[in-house]
């Protein structure tokens, strides 16, 4: 790739007259030796994976490999239809399809990881959701996707994007920034709004902690990709209304380094800290324990 | 660059829920199985670290046996491999263990059909990134992210020469090549990643150069 930071993105993107997706799917052509129409092809055949997964959230009755959860994503969209959400009607939409995505994930169904399984729900929450509102093409979610995955590369490879590695704000954090970026460039923000975007986002999730209940992908996973959507659109409107991350983004992603490196191994999806150890979530890891035995 | 391409971000297409205990678990199993290079009739399935401690809650023993039928990550079957198993006749036993200094999601699989056998111990890395660490007690080390074909030979003056021409003269670039020894002149395991996909053609010619034992190719679609 040509970039390696959001500053060298930006950069090319205003020297070439290019949006951030144009750039993504160029490098990725030139970096595989594939042409475009097959990258377009795969990607496109993921947004459909991501579709059919909000719909089989929303519609079936989900229940997780555990038994632990399910159910959520129907509840939300229930209360959606039936009553007047706080948060509003086009923020609760996105959050019901983010948890469908990560209940689907969690009862073994079949998603695309963006960046991980874990945070798999945020992207299809935000893409879904404004794919029905705006009425645009399939074609338009998909260049979006290269847009978020060219965000996700830069922090993939200045900071972390998994749990283990560098807690929840890795893989939560991640997601929300690149979904955020990417609905930025898809409301027809420029390439210096979207990556301000990136930037409002992860300063509101520097610090979470992977604390997974029996280290499953289930307990709080999944309702922090329902939250997670909601602050993609948030960062979404801010850059677009012209608010400006005041810390450049790339900064940003390296305060994301600094503070995942010094967290403790117990808050980096071991299950030995945070939720995971409260009364409860012990409990139900010692019934898990009993149940497989 | 630890992460080389947009769909190491956006992607893989998978079953959940978690990328390092599902989708790479799954795609150990089908390295084993396709190391093995047909359908096995028994499998010992040994988890070390994390894996031990969560593979029922994460479904990490759905996903090895679904590799193990030469199921990609995200084919739905996956959720009902052990069934599928089961009435396909092949028997399947899970243990776990512990080791030093291993990584903390390991699998060791060790599959046979008739008179063939195969041992792989491989690490979920993240993302559904794995790490063969062993091959049929060769230390020999792969990603399975190529297409790759490891060739079970005698340690003999030539043999790597051999191998190297004749990807030459197919005009397959080599991405990476490493062996493993154990001992002089004994027998030899060598694994070669190649940036295309590897003809038949090849794999019979090499399958036919003195010393080899036997060449297995694994493409982990």
């Amino acid at each position: 790739m040509r970039f390696r930071n959001l500053r060298e993105l930006i950069e090319i993107c205003q020297t070439e007259s290019k949006t951030i997706s144009q750039i993504m799917l160029e490098d990725q052509a030139e970096e595989s030796g594939q042409p475009e129409s097959e990258i377009t092809a795969v990607m496109t055949e993921y947004y459909q994976i991501m579709k059919t997964a909000v719909h089989k959230g929303l519609t079936e009755d989900i229940t997780s490999t555990s038994g632990l959860t399910g159910g959520d994503a129907k509840r939300v969209e229930t209360y959606r239809k039936n009553a007047e959400p706080s948060a509003g009607d086009i923020a609760c939409q996105a959050m019901a399809y983010a948890l469908a995505v990560s209940e689907v994930n969690a009862s073994m169904g079949r998603i695309v990881a963006t960046p991980t399984a874990g945070s798999c729900g945020i992207i299809p929450g935000v893409f879904v959701s404004a794919q029905e509102r705006f009425g645009w093409p399939d074609e338009h979610l998909v260049r979006g996707l290269f847009c978020a995955g060219a965000i996700g590369y830069v922090i993939a490879n200045n900071s972390f994007i998994s749990g283990a590695e560098g807690g929840c704000q890795a893989e939560i954090g991640s997601a929300i920034g690149m979904a955020a970026g990417a609905m930025t460039e898809l409301r027809g923000g420029s390439p210096e709004q979207a990556v301000h975007a990136v930037g409002l986002a992860l300063k509101n999730t520097l610090g979470l902690i992977c604390d997974p209940v029996g280290g499953l992908v289930e307990i709080p996973c999944i309702v922090r990709n329902g939250f997670g959507a909601v602050n993609a659109l948030a960062a979404s409107d801010m850059a677009l209304a012209g608010v400006k991350s005041a810390i450049p983004s790339d900064e940003v992603i390296d305060v994301m380094l600094e503070v995942g490196s010094s967290m403790p191994s117990r808050h980096r999806e071991t299950a030995q800290g945070g939720l995971a150890q409260t009364p409860t979530g012990r409990k139900i890891m010692k019934e898990l324990r009993a149940r497989k035995k | 660059m630890r992460f080389k391409n947009v769909f190491s971000i956006i992607g893989p297409a998978m079953i959940g829920p978690s990328s390092s205990h599902t989708a790479g678990a799954v795609r150990i199993g089908r390295f084993a199985r396709q190391l093995l290079g047909e359908p096995p009739e028994a499998a010992r399935i040994c988890f070390y670290g994390s894996f031990a401690e969560t593979y029922a809650g994460h479904g990490t023993d759905l996903a090895v046996v679904g590799g193990i039928l030469d199921y990609r990550t995200d084919d739905e079957r996956i959720r009902h491999s052990l069934q599928i198993a089961e009435d396909s006749g092949i028997q399947v036993h899970f243990t776990t263990g512990t080791a030093p200094g291993i990584h903390p999601n390991t699998v060791r699989i060790l599959l046979s059909a008739g008179e063939r056998t195969c041992d792989v111990t491989g690490a979920s890395i993240g993302g559904g990134t794995i790490s063969i660490r062993q091959m049929n007690g060769f230390e020999a080390k792969c990603s399975g992210e190529l297409p790759t074909l490891v060739i079970e030979h005698a340690d003999r003056q030539g043999v790597l020469a051999g191998i190297t021409a004749l990807f030459s003269r197919e005009d397959v670039n080599i991405g990476y090549i490493n062996t493993d020894r154990k001992g002089r002149t004994g027998e030899a395991l060598t694994v070669v990643e190649a940036d295309q996909v590897i003809p038949d053609s090849l794999i019979g010619e090499i399958s036919g150069l003195p010393h080899i034992r036997r060449v297995s190719f694994i493409h982990l679609t």
